[in-house]
């Protein structure tokens, strides 16, 4: 094990509230039924593959796109389709979406079957056909992250197990029960890709999941453990990479321009078991906390399951539910409905009561800094917040409103609970429109 | 079940810090140097403070009446202003002119100019200018601490004048403890020493701001405060007069400073070249509150210019 180079300015240190992090997956029983929105990942939608009526088994390709960037959806139950309705995400985006009735007899389809691969082009091949998109929560395609960009050298493999949000403990999980699948999940990225080196960056909250992987590396690996300063938000892409290798990814560039590729190790554990069983992404280790819920746990879930029926496996509310977040409460998204499905990037599942709940009303900036201090990524977000809310949306660029990565920590730390982060969502949002609209003028 | 669901914009958890924390953590910082200057100013330095602070308070809760606004008393902002205010005032001033500064401070300095993180001056510092050029004498008279109000000169102005015109100079370690003439909450190095170390530790500030500023302080005053270039006497020219409360209590008021690092460095230093000029040159014997007042027009310029570069760098995106 080593320790992190360097660490980023800013960030915050929130209570960890990860209680649920002794507590072992369970693996969750049939839900009724399942719900598959053919958008779980950034990109093009799916397309339908099946239609009301249609027989469906375990690990079928229900969804698909003929364009670059996508990734295909499975059934994750054997059962008959029940209906292909429109589904709105809490985003506001709304996509077609697959229901499934489950039969109970979870017969897996025929193309189940481990990958064959003879070379990098169908190993890339076999990827994107996985379904994998990353798992960290963003969500992009894997196949095209681990294609070779052109005429970038990519040298470092850098691992995601920084879990630096609150409450979630799925991936500790992962790496206390699967070490070694992880390790089999990098060795095959680096097979892809050609990397010669990986890190896997863990918070250093997480001792014995360090341990725990540090055990099962050979020295031949070429892999190693980089122990990270426990600080939010340590596994955000460019902070953690700084961290493992010192280099800063320049504001609109890529990992791959400083000649790095980051995967969480949730994406490589799967990757790993797809080569070996050839079954597509259709589960997912989540996290089920907060103060409304009966009995936080660890479940594995069927994408698709509602979430109704996770929390009523978690023996149901505590007391009255006043927000449920998918993902941490630093940047998960708040559900409207117990109806949703789980999708392939969920990691948490939060319930908050009313006090956790509860939003302060907002006051005026009396301009202490405290928001410019915890920017880990040099911002000014009172000065971006004065704007937005004055609708001066370009003046906004001046602040370099488009590197926030929305993290939250200046709305966390706001002692005037001004909404600095939403406030810069819309903000980019007035921005990109004004953008579509002179590209249209143009045209 | 029937529920009723939340549905807002991450994060979804709040650090649970307040404006009213804050401005408490203030008041508690500045309660050393009152406890010093009712020590050796008595009744009169509590009687001030007492003042100040009920004619802050009392002038933004009746703004707020009379323009039908929220009240914003609670945020206890007020408070600070008004202890503030009468830690920069002699023991020697009249209480009703003490009120009047009060009334001064929150209604023309913060209130007219939009209330709490709009005021483009320290309140407390502006309501003090406004009391010297309205009631010169009443301002300037200092005394000696104690029970009989002996009149005396503030160490700064034995520096200026000289002692055969001011009197002796008092010791180093008076000067440190606050048994010298002053303002009422100026003269205790020591008590505002404690109260600022409580304020970092709570990370109300941070000390690029006063360290910046008491370091150029010392630094002129060391070079240019002798009878030859560096043998000024700069030991007393950072533990005389308002330089340890501006420093700490007044430049760093949050809305009336820079908001980056660069930016506070940059007051800190324009703050203690300007004092240093206004003592060495100057027709006052201190010139920290002027100081500060004339930064604080430059607050909206620095920040303005100071923006940082992005983690990373790289050049500015469009959308």
């Amino acid at each position: 094990m080593v320790k992190a180079v360097k660490s980023f300015r800013g960030g915050i240190k929130p209570r960890h509230h990860k209680e649920t992090a002794g507590l072992e997956t369970v693996k969750m029983p049939l839900p009724s039924k399942v719900i598959i929105p053919m958008l779980q990942h950034i990109g093009a939608p799916c397309t339908p593959l099946v239609k009301k009526g249609d027989r469906v088994l375990v690990g079928q390709k229900i969804g698909d796109s003929d364009r670059p960037v996508s990734a295909p959806v499975h059934s994750s139950v054997s059962g008959t389709v029940t209906d292909v309705r429109p589904f709105l995400y809490s985003s506001g985006v709304e996509v077609m979406a697959v229901e499934i009735k489950p039969d109970g007899l979870q017969e897996v389809h025929e193309s189940v079957v481990p990958p064959v691969c003879k070379d990098r082009e169908s190993m890339l091949k076999a990827i994107r056909e996985s379904g994998i998109v990353g798992l960290g929560g963003a969500g992009f395609p894997t196949s095209i992250k681990l294609s070779p960009p052109t005429g970038k050298a990519v040298d470092v493999l850098v691992i995601n197990g920084a879990e630096c949000e609150p409450y979630i403990t799925s991936d500790y999980r992962e790496m206390m029960e699967n070490p070694e699948g992880i390790i089999r999940g990098i060795r095959k990225v680096m097979e892809i890709t050609g990397i010669p080196k990986a890190y896997i960056g863990i918070e250093s909250n997480k001792q014995d999941a360090i341990g725990k992987i540090s055990s099962y590396l050979k020295e031949s690996d070429n892999i190693e453990v980089v122990s990270l300063p426990t600080r939010y938000p340590q596994g955000g892409e460019k902070q953690l990479i700084y961290a493992v290798t010192s280099r800063r990814v320049p504001a609109g560039k890529l990992p791959a321009d400083v000649g790095v590729l980051v995967q969480n190790v949730a994406t490589v554990s799967f990757i790993a078991e797809y080569f070996k069983t050839g079954m597509p992404l259709i589960k997912k280790k989540i996290t089920v906390d907060g103060g409304a819920v009966a009995k936080p746990m660890n479940v594995e879930a069927l994408i698709g399951t509602p979430i109704k029926e996770i929390f009523d496996f978690c023996g149901g509310f505590s007391e009255e539910p006043r927000k449920i977040i998918m993902g941490g409460p630093m940047m998960g998204v708040a559900q409207y409905s117990l109806e949703n499905p789980v999708l392939k990037q969920t990691n948490a599942l939060l319930v908050l009561n009313g006090i956790e709940a509860e939003e302060r009303k907002e006051s005026v900036c009396i301009r202490c800094g405290k928001c410019v201090s915890a920017c880990p990524m040099s911002l000014l977000p009172l000065y971006i917040n004065a704007n937005v809310v004055r609708g001066n949306f370009e003046e906004t660029l001046k602040y370099h409103v488009n590197d926030c990565i929305e993290c939250g920590c200046c709305s966390y730390v706001c002692p005037a609970s001004r909404h600095l982060v939403q406030s810069i969502r819309i903000a980019k949002a007035e921005l990109r429109k004004m953008a579509a609209k002179q590209q249209g003028g143009k045209n | 079940m029937d529920i009723n669901l939340l549905a807002g914009s991450s994060p979804h958890i709040r650090s649970g810090d307040s404006t009213q924390k804050i401005m408490r953590d203030v008041i508690i910082a500045l309660l050393p140097a009152a406890i010093a200057a009712v020590c050796f100013f008595k009744v009169q330095a509590a009687m001030l403070i007492l003042v100040t602070v009920i004619s802050c308070v009392a002038s933004e809760y009746l703004w707020c009446k009379i323009t039908k606004k929220a009240n914003t008393i609670s945020d206890l902002s007020a408070v600070v202003t008004g202890m503030l205010l009468a830690f920069n005032l002699s023991p020697a001033v009249p209480l009703w002119v003490a009120a009047i500064g009060g009334a001064f401070a929150i209604i023309i300095v913060k209130q007219l100019f939009g209330g709490l993180g709009h005021n483009f001056v320290n309140p407390a510092l502006a309501a003090r200018a406004f009391l010297m050029a309205s009631w010169p004498m009443q301002m300037t008279s200092w005394q000696k601490p104690g029970w009989d109000a002996v009149s005396s000169a503030t160490p700064l102005a034995i520096l200026k004048y000289g002692s055969e015109a001011s009197g002796e100079m008092p010791g180093l370690w008076d000067m440190f403890i606050g048994n010298i003439g002053g303002s009422i909450g100026e003269t205790s190095v020591l008590a505002l020493l404690i109260g600022a170390g409580y304020l970092v530790a709570r990370k109300v500030i941070t000390l690029e701001l006063p360290l910046a500023f008491i370091g150029t302080v010392g630094f002129m005053t060391w070079m240019l405060g002798g009878e030859s270039l560096f043998t000024g006497n700069f030991i007393y020219h950072i533990f005389a007069g308002s330089l340890m409360l501006g420093a700490f209590f007044m430049a760093t008021d949050y809305t009336t400073s820079p908001v980056t690092f660069t930016g506070r460095i940059i007051m800190g230093v324009g703050c203690g070249l300007l004092t240093s000029v206004i003592r060495l040159y100057g027709g006052y014997p201190e010139g920290v509150s002027y100081a500060i007042l004339l930064m604080n027009l430059v607050v909206p310029l620095i920040d303005r210019y100071i923006i940082p570069k992005s983690f990373g760098g790289g050049a500015v995106r469009n959308a």
